[in-house]
């Protein structure tokens, strides 16, 4: 596949000699951000906190979740995030809400893992749905299992409560804090999303994502080597679920409401063009996308007033963007920064030679 | 009375001794369960429905409107997804613009009907407009990345997100509803008894006569298709093309015009398809994803690339939606998509499709 073949696969996974120093040289990059992450809340106001970084984090989640599946398993799934709201609606109804006739008011110990379950459960089926075909169906399998939960959400009033959604979901309190305050959030969606970069990372280096890799680039021979390509391939959707899922819970838990617009076909969509227009070819590219597209998101509308033209115009933008990083960096904004870095040291050792 | 029409289906069938007789001959349950059906059906539809029925299943007026509802909204995804199919079986493009085209003909018929008052003539203006944008796409973009599946599907989804902004920047995002021109107003009386009156007297079903006249035109650019594919050189081309597009291409055929040719037709008929559906309903922001995720549904449970596919697909489609409106509102989409993932789970093909 054309968008993934910078897959991480062939990095060295042996660490020898002096491995420690090695290792922090080589992350050095990451360890800084997550430093900068960490100690965020010391200098930003909440707005920068919630709106924009913790936005950023919990979209990069659901991403990631797209990423893991079209880098390293090659299925371009736009049913996660469907996963996350249903995850979403699952904690909703189970939860508390401003709606008492539908929500169950259940304790957060109960309702999330199970509103997870319920998301991994709808996520594994549609995986195995569409596992079955191959390729480019993909696309369209997912995309029309995700509209149909869009429609469903938009005209159930029983459960989703049709157009209006649910209001009021709040973060619960627990360990003695509450988590609704914009710090411990902050902290919540951080270390959640650090978890799941950090297990994406480590499952695709570990047997199984490289089988998965395997299966993505020549699933025949992979057969016949005696993988179970189909499997490896509903496991993945599993996985990458469960990451979807959680990261529904905080996206609600940020966003203090859901309704049929939060997984609907423009979400889905915007969810697509994050992971694409970051890099399916890193983790790192599904928080890269999702950065650009909070920021445009939110300063595209005061940007394009500023220069004279219709704030309205914010879809076209993204749209141009996307069609600009599809047409010339199939691989992202990472990809752009890797042969940056290509050019930088080619041109360094001719300097030196 | 059906048992015994069922086993004269058989015996005919059997000295006939075609394809149909020996399906019958090996499956004698099925064939006797399918005729138990169709007859069921037929009385359903010709037969007046006794009191204790209507009260249990609701009223026969009701069943017969979705009945036709259903069937008049197969023609116009038929004629939404037919496109679709025919550009993904040729160059294996999942044209996500698919829907935007639908739309922009719409509008652009819309414009047309108002500038020249003709209805039939703002058909031709939303072809031509929609054919000139598909070719467009086809040779500046689609060309320069052929075999690249989910690139090209990428670059449409760029494209349709741009696309359905600029045209709410021309058009708002009110809904336009398409006059019905003078002499395809009102309905037609059909010789379907909806109920007797207490005098014994037995009410016909009246229809929009417009509905009807589009169904057809439907089914004859169906027919057209499926003659122009199957009787024609070019026909002959797209199936060798569908089938192996390497080959065809070294055999020095051109396939590039050939791309092009279908693109546009395929685009042409979605932005047909607009001025039906605005006549229909209405034409507004948000119906080119509705109608976009109609074809995927219709192409998906009637087998990619395959016109006779794409028709059973969108009557099925057309009929679950409009009955799923009447009997169960709360999940008539869900309907839908059941059937699309039972026929994902049994035949991952699509009803028609080939493997």
């Amino acid at each position: 596949m054309a968008l993934s073949d910078t897959g991480t696969a062939r990095r060295p996974i042996g660490l020898e000699g002096d491995a420690f120093s090695r290792w922090l040289s080589q992350h050095s990059p990451t360890l800084l951000l997550g430093l900068l992450l960490v100690l965020l809340p010391a200098a930003a106001t909440d707005f920068v906190l919630d709106q924009i970084v913790g936005w950023t984090l919990v979209l990069g989640m659901i991403a990631l979740s797209l990423m893991f599946l079209a880098g390293y398993g090659g299925m371009v799934s736009l049913v996660q995030m469907t996963v996350a709201g249903l995850a979403g609606y699952s904690i909703t109804v189970l939860g508390a809400s401003s709606l008492p006739s539908i929500s169950l008011f259940w304790p957060w110990w109960v309702a999330a893992p199970l509103a997870i379950l319920i998301a991994v459960a709808f996520g594994t089926l549609a995986g195995a749905l569409s596992a079955r075909t191959e390729g480019i169906y993909t696309i369209m399998i997912t995309l029309a299992l995700a509209s149909a939960f869009f429609y469903l959400t938009l005209q159930n009033w029983s459960i989703f409560n049709g157009f209006n959604g649910f209001t009021s979901v709040p973060a619960p309190i627990f360990l003695g804090v509450n988590w609704k305050s914009p710090v411990p959030l902050y902290y919540l969606i951080l270390f959640c999303a650090g978890l799941s970069y950090v297990a994406v990372l480590y499952v695709s280096r570990a047997p199984f994502g490289i089988a998965l890799q395997g299966a993505r680039d020549n699933p025949r021979r992979m057969e016949a080597i005696g993988f179970n390509v189909m499997a490896h391939r509903i496991a993945a959707y599993a996985f990458a679920a469960v990451i979807a899922a959680v990261g529904g819970i905080l996206l609600v838990w940020l966003n203090n409401q859901i309704s049929p617009g939060t997984a609907g076909i423009q979400a889905t969509i915007d969810l697509l063009v994050i992971a694409v227009v970051g890099g399916l070819g890193h983790p790192i590219g599904a928080f890269i996308g999702a950065f650009i597209y909070v920021i445009l998101r939110t300063f595209a509308l005061d940007a394009l007033v500023a220069v004279g033209l219709d704030g309205r115009r914010f879809q076209t933008i993204i749209g141009l963007g996307f069609l600009v990083i599809v047409l010339f960096s199939p691989d992202g904004v990472i990809g752009i920064w890797r042969r940056w870095l290509a050019r930088a040291a080619s041109s360094r050792r001719g300097i030196g030679r | 009375m059906a048992t015994a029409l069922g086993d004269e289906g058989t015996a005919r069938g059997a000295r006939r001794g075609d394809a149909l007789g020996r399906w019958i001959n090996h499956h004698p349950l099925a064939a006797l369960s399918l005729a138990v059906i169709v007859i069921f059906c037929l009385w359903l539809i010709l037969a007046p429905w006794p009191q204790g029925f209507e009260d249990w299943f609701g009223r026969k007026r009701l069943f017969i409107n979705a009945l036709f509802n259903g069937i008049t909204l197969g023609g116009l995804y038929f004629l939404v997804a037919a496109g679709f199919t025919l550009i993904f079986g040729l160059m294996r493009n999942v044209n996500l613009a698919h829907g935007s085209l639908y739309l922009f003909g719409g509008y652009m018929g819309y414009e047309a009907g108002v500038w020249t008052g003709s209805w039939l003539l703002s058909f031709v203006v939303a072809f031509l407009c929609c054919a000139i944008v598909g070719a467009a796409m086809q040779i500046l973009i689609f060309r320069r990345m052929e075999g690249q599946d989910l690139r090209q599907t990428l670059v449409t989804l760029g494209l349709s997100i741009v696309f359905a902004d600029l045209m709410v920047w021309v058009w708002g995002g009110n809904a336009i509803q398409i006059d019905t021109p003078d002499y395809l107003t009102g309905p037609v009386p059909t010789p379907i008894v909806v109920a007797l009156k207490p005098s014994g007297d037995a009410i016909f079903l009246q229809y929009p006569r417009v509905r009807l006249v589009i169904f057809a035109a439907a089914v004859l650019i169906g027919i057209g298709m499926w003659l122009a594919l199957h009787r024609t050189r070019i026909g002959m081309m797209i199936r060798a093309g569908v089938d192996d597009r390497d080959m065809l291409s070294v055999l020095g055929y051109r396939v590039q015009l050939l791309f092009v040719l279908v693109f546009a037709f395929g685009a042409g008929l979605a932005g047909m398809a607009g001025i039906v559906g605005g006549t229909f309903q209405s034409i507004s922001l948000g119906e080119d994803s509705h109608f976009l995720l109609a074809s995927l549904v219709v192409v998906i449970v009637g087998g990619m690339g395959s016109i006779p596919g794409a028709a059973l697909g969108a009557l099925i489609i057309g009929l679950s939606e409009q009955f799923g409106l009447v009997y169960f509102q709360n999940y008539a989409t869900v309907a839908t998509f059941v059937i699309m993932v039972v026929v994902l789970a049994l035949r991952p093909q699509g009803l028609l499709g080939r493997r």
